[in-house]
Formats: structure tokens, sequence, C-alpha cells
């Protein structure tokens, strides 16, 4: 299945793949410590500092790898709290439909009248934003978009014969949900999720920013353009480089998402 | 000699396949046809699907549908070639020279504009027509149709019309810019067999007066013998008969010719009913939010091991009576008895037992087999459901179901997309098997295939029932199978039963106007047929 790769497919693999291996073995590969500094302030690039170095005299690059870590980090995991519990509330809301399934989906409608950002700045302004508070409160947050897009792809599945052959035989909710619907809303949810972990690096990034996401000495991307902003006026380029690295790792994951959507939803074959 | 309207020669016609796990490739689909049509003749193209003839018909158009793609040879409207006509001569071929009627009518208007704004649309885009001679054209068109109130039908939207009349509608579209061919894509396919029947008379009306030309597109070889002169016989993008339409009929020289004529020769005898394994009685339906039964004191039996058939029209309520007795839709009023025991109205609340010896087989078997599950997965689910088997036990199972539905091995690893409809169909009613059941409901299974393995299916389902010795509430529409396969009918029309009874009693006569009218609109393969049935009936069809 690897061959025959669209180009753009690929230049998205290769691009992601990077980020994710700079993030997972950033220990190995970051030239000086997280929060050692080494150099001046605002230093340009040199062989010693490839990106120069911060505002307070850190390896940038450094800086960089770990920020990538984080980041990727608290979206990898926010999205997958955000696909599991969206996803299995909104098969069980299509399957059971009723007053089960319009309970959730008008409560599901409130949460997602309110802006997901000023929701997230209300509840971090009373808990204190660990890692671990980040990751579920954006989950959780993100999940009732989930929810709305598998409830729907599931709406469309359970009508079809061979779920009323399932219920006929007398089965169980959860072989339904599992074994009949899921495999047939895969695609949809993937691709979506491709996008959703792009949506969740913007919404740490812009949290951290804010000042109310990941806390210093921690680094991330959101953060590092937040700590180097002033630099800006003085002609300094060190913002910019995180926001290089979330633009190319938004592109290139879409890149990869696209690939997905349009390989598995062919309808020639049935199955991807 | 003239040149002929439609001349083709050595047609060849292409498509890319993308069968799952394999590398796309290029495939021919018609490998070099050739036949001529002289102005104001209509020829019939008949053959199973993926016979090519629908390719073939939009070919005259110059156009292949989906990636198929006009590979060779020539296709001459009217002495000029269409195939490597430049895109605006093929432009001013297409709705002005050559119209085109597709199967379902409902899927080809757009249900947000006025009939008459769509029936004129191509008329007036190609300049044959000024809009008021367009109207006017087609107003009389609709009366030459028999549509009722032809001067004001127009202004409805499609769904303020029934499937029949809209079918019409669309007859009249085609022939609205006087076009020199027109190509009929299975025009009557989808409609109900007493309304079938009008939309057919007022289509070969239509053809003879307008004097076009057409090919008329079918599988149903009864259909085409009443409209067509010639008749063309394809397989497998081949020609393999062509003669008049008499010849044809009456004297096939090609074994899958003869084979097509005598389609539906299973014979059965009727077994006299017994203690009911089944027993409906006084049921009463309606579905949630609406306001009107759809089903009326309903009362049938049915005997062990034998067929009972459900026939009627779309909407008769056949399918709701299943949907009843299966448990999804609870009835208002009325019960019924399985096997000995009262079932409970709803699906949920019954035991496992009822569930197990209660099974039913579907219409579309793309639809009732889920599309990640293997054959084996599909089969094998009921007996560990049902039974607990696992391991070897199951597989020897799954082997045996595989065999009793005359599939070899090698089937279990395959995937429902990697199957023909009529092996589909197979698996569904292994899986129906494999839970033991004492009735199965069929609804409709038989009706989305071709004529020859739709006999295939009958003569398992036959099989099947005597050596399972199990009971089958057959719905269908269509009459042939009903003789084929039934000990007892019953015929419902709008949601009662009309007549019921042992099937040597329901099909002798003294009839009520309703089956009088059901059983003589069942095409007969007889020339002129189509005269002698609307000159001596009793009743007019809903469709009207």
């Amino acid at each position: 299945m690897l061959k025959n790769i669209p180009l753009s497919a690929a230049i998205g693999l290769i691009i992601t793949g990077t980020y994710f291996l700079a993030a997972i073995f950033a220990g190995v590969i970051a030239p000086y410590g997280m929060a050692e500094a080494v150099g001046d302030v605002w230093e340009p690039s040199s062989a010693e500092h490839w990106l120069g170095t911060d505002q307070i005299g850190r390896d940038l690059l450094t800086r960089m790898i770990y920020g990538g870590q984080t980041t990727i980090f608290i979206a990898t995991a926010a999205t997958i709290l955000s696909f599991t519990t969206g996803a299995v509330l909104g098969f069980i809301a299509a399957v059971s439909g009723g007053w089960i399934d319009q309970l959730m989906s008008r409560l599901v409608d409130l949460f997602m009248s309110i802006p997901s950002l000023i929701l997230a700045l209300v509840i971090l302004s009373s808990i204190e934003a660990t890692v671990l508070t980040l990751i579920v409160i954006m989950g959780l947050l993100d999940s009732t978009r989930v929810y709305r897009l598998a409830r729907a792809v599931a709406v469309d599945i359970s009508v079809m014969d061979y779920v009323e052959a399932a219920r006929l035989r007398g089965e169980k909710l959860a072989w339904i949900i599992f074994r009949e619907i899921l495999p047939n809303a895969l695609s949809p949810l993937v691709a979506e999720m491709g996008l959703r972990f792009i949506f969740m690096v913007l919404f740490i990034s812009t949290l951290s920013f804010l000042g109310i996401g990941v806390q210093p000495p921690l680094a991330d991307w959101g953060g590092i353009v937040k700590e180097n902003k002033e630099g800006i006026n003085f002609g300094i380029g060190a913002a910019l480089y995180p926001a290089v690295a979330i633009a190319t790792l938004a592109i290139s994951v879409n890149l990869i998402a696209d690939w997905i959507l349009n390989r598995t939803t062919s309808l020639k074959g049935g199955r991807g | 000699m003239t040149t002929p309207l439609l001349q083709v020669r050595g047609l060849k016609i292409g498509a890319t396949v993308y069968p799952p796990g394999e590398k796309p490739h290029d495939i021919e689909i018609v490998h070099g046809v050739d036949f001529d049509l002289e102005a104001g003749k209509v020829l019939g193209l008949i053959g199973e699907s993926g016979a090519g003839k629908s390719t073939i018909g939009l070919a005259t158009m110059s156009y292949g549908r989906g990636g198929v793609e006009l590979t060779g040879g020539t296709v001459k409207v009217n002495g000029r070639d269409v195939i490597s006509a430049s895109a605006r001569d093929i432009r001013r071929l297409r709705g002005a020279e050559v119209t085109y009627v597709s199967q379902s009518a409902a899927a080809s208007f757009n249900p947000a504009k006025r009939i008459m704004e769509q029936v004129i649309e191509a008329a007036v885009f190609q300049g044959k027509f000024s809009k008021s001679d367009a109207e006017q054209r087609a107003r009389d068109l609709f009366a030459k149709l028999g549509l009722p109130d032809p001067n004001n039908i127009g202004n409805r939207y499609p769904h303020q019309v029934s499937g029949g009349q809209l079918q019409r509608c669309m007859t009249a579209l085609a022939l609205c810019p006087e076009p020199d061919l027109v190509v009929f894509d299975e025009p009557t396919t989808a409609l109900d067999v007493t309304t079938q029947i009008d939309v057919l008379k007022a289509i070969k009306d239509a053809i003879r007066d307008t004097g076009v030309a057409a090919l008329y597109i079918t599988h149903d070889l009864a259909v085409v013998a009443q409209v067509s002169d010639h008749i063309m016989v394809l397989r497998m993008g081949e020609m393999v008969e062509y003669g008049t339409t008499d010849q044809i009929i009456n004297a096939p020289k090609e074994e899958y010719t003869q084979a097509l004529v005598s389609v539906r020769s299973i014979t059965h005898e009727e077994k006299q009913p017994t203690e009911p394994v089944l027993r409906v009685e006084n049921i009463t339906a309606r579905y949630k939010g609406t306001n009107f039964d759809v089903l009326h004191n309903v009362n049938v039996d049915l005997s062990p091991g034998q067929t009972l058939a459900v026939v009627g029209e779309s909407g008769s309520g056949k399918s709701t009576l299943a949907r009843v007795i299966t448990g999804l839709l609870p009835p208002r009023d009325g019960t019924i008895t399985f096997a000995g025991r009262t079932l409970t109205p709803d699906q949920p609340s019954r035991s496992l037992e009822d569930l197990r010896e209660l099974q039913m087989i579907y219409q579309m078997a793309d639809t009732a087999m889920n599309p990640r599950q293997t054959v084996g997965t599909i089969i094998g689910r009921p007996l560990e459901f049902y039974f607990g088997l696992k391991g070897a036990e199951k597989q020897n199972r799954i082997q045996e179901l595989l065999d009793e539905i005359e599939l070899g091995s090698g089937f279990q690893d395959r995937y429902p997309a990697e199957l023909s409809g009529g092996q589909k169909q197979r698996v569904c009613i292994a899986r129906a098997l494999a839970a033991k059941p004492k009735l199965i409901i069929c609804d409709e299974v038989t009706s989305a295939l071709d004529p020859l393995v739709a006999d295939g299916i009958l003569k398992l389902l036959l099989n099947l029932q005597k050596i399972e010795d199990v009971a089958y509430l057959f719905i269908t529409h269509d009459l042939a199978t009903v003789r084929a396969i039934a000990d007892s009918i019953a015929v419902m029309y709008q949601g009662r039963v009309q007549r019921y009874g042992t099937k040597s009693e329901v099909l002798t006569p003294p009839f009520d106007d309703y089956t009088d009218l059901l059983l003589s609109s069942v095409p007969e393969m007889k020339l002129g047929w189509l005269e002698d049935v609307i000159a001596n009936r009793k009743m007019e069809s809903a469709g009207n």
C-alpha cells in the first residue's frame, strides 16, 4: 500500500515524520539542556547556535526541539482523548436514538454555543494549568466536534440493512458499535483526526501565547513566540521559527489527511 | 442504399477497474459490436447486468459514464461519426438529435424545478423551438402520453406526480426537441407491474406517432418483445444473437437466448396446509407520527416447511407486514403466534429462541452485509452467537453452509465487494440458515438480480426448504416468482389482504378486480400481448 503515494502525501509524511521523531528523541538530539543559558541575549545564528539564542540566552534550536515535544505530546494526547470520548458517545447517541440522543445532542449543542477558547480561559483561570489539566480540558472541549461528526456518520450507517440484521439477531450495543459501525465509520474519522490534531496544536499554542497554557521553564511553540515577541521590534526573528514550525506541521498533516480520505472513501472495492 | 440513421461498427469500449487488493488496470467491456437502426424503428438491447447494454446506449450519445472510454470503432448518427466528433459537435448532438430516458425518473428530475421547465429545457437551449412553441409541444406530448390534465401538469413539481407519471414526463422530455433517436434505458424497471403496463403502452404509442427511432434497453425480454421491431441479445460485451422480435421470441437460435426465453420454468408441487408455524391474527399497524393505518386487520397462516407468498405493488403494506412479524414495528392491534408461542410485539423483548428461529433475507444483498467483514465472519457470527461454536467446529459448520449454498471453499476470506450479486445473496441465505430457523422472511430477495441468477437463487431456496424443512414468508411483486415457489398466496392491496388461500385457489378464476389487474399485468413473451391486456382490463391501475 505504500507504493503509489502521491507526491503531496509523501512530502506530508516526511515533514510530519521528522517533527514526531524530533519530539520523541528530543533528549538525544538537542545540543544543549532545555533551560540552560548558554550564550548572550538574542545571538544571531552561528555554528554553535544554529538558530541563535533567545531572550535570556538559551539555545533556540534546543528550545524548539523541546517545545515541539511538549506541543506535539499535548496535542496528540488531547486528540486521542477527544476522539475516544466524542466517537463513542456519538455512536451511542446514533444507535440508541430517542431521548438518549436528544439529551446528549442538546448538551453538546450547549457546549458548542460557547466559544471554546473563552470556555478554556474561564476554566484555566480557576484551576492550575498543568500538562494533564490542559490535555483533559482541550480533549473534552474538542470532543463535542467529534461527537457531531461521529453521530452524523453513524446515523447513516445505523439504518443500513446489515445493522438491522445485527439487531434482529439480538446483538448488544457494544457489538453493533464496535463491530458493525466503527469499521465503516473509520475513514472519515481518521481524516478528521488529522484536522483536529492541527486545531489542537493551534489551541495549545494560543493558550501558551496568552500565558495560561504551558508554564515556564517548560518550552512549547506558543510560549517561545510569546517569550521572543519583543525581539521583532529589534529585527530579531526568533519568534518566527515556532510560527514556521506550526505552519509546516499543519500543512503536512493536512496533506496526509487528504490522502487518507481520498484513498479510503473510494467506493470501488469498499475496504481501505 | 440509404445510410441508416444509426450505424455502429466495431464499437469497443474500455474502462479502468480498481479491484480491491490489486493494481488498477484497463479492461474491455464491449468487444466490437455492429448494428444498424433505420429511422422510425425500435431496437431492443437485452442482456444481464454487465452485458454492456447501457454502455452501448450511452455510446450513441458519445458518452462514457464514470471513467468509461470509447476505445474503438465508429458510431454514426445521420452519417456523422460521433466518437471522433469535437466537443462542440457533441454538444449539438445531445439533446437535439439523440435524447435519453433513464431508469429512475425520480432521481433524474431536479426536485426544485417545475416539470415543464425541465421538459422544454433541451429543446429551447438547442434552438429547436421558441419557449412558447416548446411548451405547446410539451402539452401535446403530455396528452399523447396519457397524462392527466396535460395542460397544467407541467406546472407541478416532480414530487407531486406518481412514479409512473414522472417516467412519462421524462419520455416527453426526451421527445420534446424532436430527436431522431431516443435511448430508453430500462424505463419501466423501477415501476410496479400494474403501472409498467401503462407506461409501456404510452411509450409505444408515442414512438409510433412521432416516428422517432429508439434503442430500448432492458433485462426483461417479455417487456422488450412488446415494443421493439428487432432485438439484439448481448452477453459480456458481445452480441449473442440479432433478429426480428418474432424470431428471437419464437425461434431463438443460440443456447443463451433460449435460456432467457424459457426462464422461470421452475415447477413446484403445492403442499396442503397443516398446523401453522406462523399465525398472524387481526394485525393492524401504523408508523409512528402518522395518522393512518398501513395494515388493516391482516390474517394469514403459514404451515411449517411451506412457502407463503405475499404479493402486491409498492405501498400495499407487504414489507410492513414483515416489519411487524420481526418486531421492528409493534402493531396497534392483533397477535402473532410463532411455533406455538405468542410473540411479544417489540423485538428487543423477544427471547433468543424467538430471534433465532425467525430469520430474514433482504432485497439488497449489498447493504445487508457489512462491507468490512469477511464471508467467514458474516456466516460465523450467528453460529457463535446462538450456539457458542468456536474454532474448528465453527469453521467446519461454515464450510458445510458454504457447500449448501453451492459456493466452494475459498470464499471464507473474501469480502462482500469481491462477490457477484448472486453470490452475495447466497451468503445472506447462508447467514439466515446458520441460525437453524423455522421461518425465513424473504423480502424481495430476487428482484435486484438478473433473471437467470434469480432462477438459481429460487432453485436453491426450494432445495434448502426440502432439506431443512424451513418455512418461507416470501414478499414479492413478481408473480412469475410466486407461481414458481408458493404453496399459498396472500394478495395485498392498500394494506388489506385482498385474496388469500392456497396457490391453486388464488390463481383460479373468478378473480376480484384487483387480482385480475395484477395477474394480467405480468408481461408475457408473446407478440401483441400488450394490446390484448389493455383492451380487456376491468380496473385502472393505481399509477393513473
